[in-house]
């Protein structure tokens, strides 16, 4: 199934003024077992578009949609968010069976299938905690588990390791890349950190400021699996000084804006 | 030079003998007084002596005829207020037609003393145990009510946004994310509303009645028994206590994920 998102724009309205254009225009499609990442100075409408894909916010103008057969059973699209969602009241086993419960599987299904992506992150040993008795690199890994639980056509993922520290965060990124060359799931990555982005993704969209439009999509010339030595190699760093250059002037104007 | 310890300021000492003197201390110091005679038994009857009158009373079956009235008057009540302020908070926080139609009623009804009620109860539900458990209903209703409208609103709005990104509807809504998120808020309205109840208790015992704890008090009282009087305060603080850790017993229990943190 193919990622389509066709001219959408989103403009936030509130009472009074003309609101805020968070989105004008915005076109790219994401293939199949694709790893796209979408990064942008602040305020450059990209949770909006993930958002929008995930069925919570509808566009003013445009298409967001999907292409092809969805398998039967399967949800289009599963959420990753940046500050976890875990429900404090659930534990870990509970929490990764959530998608399920919802979708009306049995108890026992549920229970196996919440197991497997238990150990796959990582968890085993876990199941019985309470999330505020996890750290936070744990925690996302309940949010990443408790997503592929519900095997979605497309993992959206929306700045899901910006709230870790960076050491944390190297870890978990080489984590995510392992679990997606087994599941191969297409993912739509979220980010402001262009690091990040190139080195985990296949193309990386990059939006301007608000309202976003695409200014560029790179192509990541890297071979898989990806390894930390790849971060020094001149096709990693060119992508990366490429869409510095792109962005560098809007966030600054961003970061001028924050302070007036 | 050793760095200079400057949290000295913040910092606050336990004391844990001091905790129990204070208490024992003015146990002795009231009976010791009452023991010299400066003070008439009339006014003040000792420590020992309450005890001894409360054993009495408890061997003669007195005592517990009282406690069982009220105690059945107290559960009743607070059982029927705590449910059903409890669904009618759930449906105004949850109901957007609910919350047009309940707020102002609440708003406007709430800030009735609910004692005051408890004449126009008696006109309409006679003067037995109904008008009785209906003023202690009405007690403990309205904090109920108020406290799980402000939780199931207060409940996170990324949390309803993660549970429907994964399908949930209005249903797994209210049962998964809204009501788990206003425990903490539902269990803040029962501690007040088992305050309240224990005072309304009290006060619709003192007015119409001819058991239970609060006749005991009033009717020691006109009778210048002192002693059971002080009876009943020592049963009505017991109660007090007794509820408020059982209510604490139950909050650990139904609240897991905030036993410790």
């Amino acid at each position: 199934m193919r990622v389509v998102i066709d001219g959408a724009a989103k403009t936030y309205r509130d009472r009074s003024g003309p609101g805020v254009e968070a989105l004008a225009g915005v076109t790219f499609t994401v293939e199949p077992e694709e790893l796209v990442a979408v990064v942008g100075p602040s305020g450059c409408g990209k949770s909006t578009l993930l958002n929008m894909l995930a069925g919570l916010l509808s566009p003013d103008a445009g298409g967001v949609g999907f292409e092809g057969e969805l398998p039967a059973g399967r949800p289009p699209t599963a959420m990753v968010f940046q500050e976890f969602a875990l429900f404090p009241w659930r534990t870990v086993q509970a929490n990764v069976e959530f998608g399920l419960e919802e979708a009306g599987r049995p108890a026992a299904e549920r229970r196996r299938i919440a197991r497997g992506f238990i150990e796959l992150t990582g968890l085993g040993g876990f199941e019985g905690k309470y999330p505020h008795q996890l750290s936070g690199g744990m925690r996302q890994r309940v949010g990443i588990a408790r997503a592929l639980a519900v095997d979605p056509a497309v993992l959206l993922m929306d700045e899901p390791f910006s709230a870790l520290d960076a050491q944390t965060r190297q870890l978990m990124q080489e984590e995510l890349l392992g679990i997606w060359e087994r599941t191969r799931k297409t993912i739509v990555y979220v980010t402001h950190n262009i690091h990040e982005a190139v080195w985990m993704a296949d193309r990386v969209v990059v939006l301007s400021r608000r309202p976003g439009r695409v200014l560029e999509i790179v192509a990541v010339e890297l071979k898989r699996p990806r390894t930390e030595r790849m971060l020094g190699e001149p096709a990693f760093l060119h992508a990366v000084e490429r869409i510095w250059a792109l962005i560098k002037s809007q966030a600054r104007e961003a970061l001028l804006e924050g302070a007036a | 030079m050793p760095v200079p310890d400057r949290a000295r300021a913040l910092r606050r000492r336990e004391h844990p003998v001091a905790r129990v003197a204070g208490l024992a201390g003015l146990l002795v110091l009231w009976e010791l007084l009452t023991r010299t005679g400066w003070v008439p038994p009339l006014f003040l009857p000792s420590p020992l002596g309450v005890l001894a009158a409360g054993v009495e009373m408890l061997r003669s079956g007195e005592l517990l005829a009282h406690v069982a009235t009220s105690l059945g008057r107290i559960l009743v009540g607070f059982g029927l207020g705590a449910l059903g302020g409890v669904a009618v908070g759930l449906a105004v926080g949850v109901f957007g037609l609910a919350e047009a139609v309940g707020t102002p009623l609440i708003a406007a009804t709430f800030p009735i003393p609910k004692i005051a009620l408890l004449p126009l109860l008696i006109l309409w539900l006679g003067i037995g145990e109904a008008s009785k458990v209906a003023v202690i209903t009405l007690g403990v209703f309205f904090p109920m009510a108020i406290n799980t409208y402000a939780g199931v609103r207060h409940a996170d709005p990324l949390l309803l946004r993660a549970a429907v990104s994964f399908g949930a509807g209005r249903a797994s809504l209210v049962r998964k994310v809204m009501l788990p998120a206003a425990l903490p808020m539902i269990f803040a309205g029962l501690k007040l509303g088992a305050g309240t109840s224990l005072l309304l208790l009290v006060a619709a015992e003192m007015i119409a009645a001819s058991s239970g704890i609060g006749f005991l008090v009033l009717n020691a009282q006109n009778l210048m028994e002192t002693t059971k009087l002080m009876v009943g305060i020592v049963l009505l603080s017991l109660l007090g206590l007794a509820s408020h850790w059982a209510l604490a017993r139950l909050e650990r229990l139904c609240i897991p994920w905030r036993a410790e943190s």
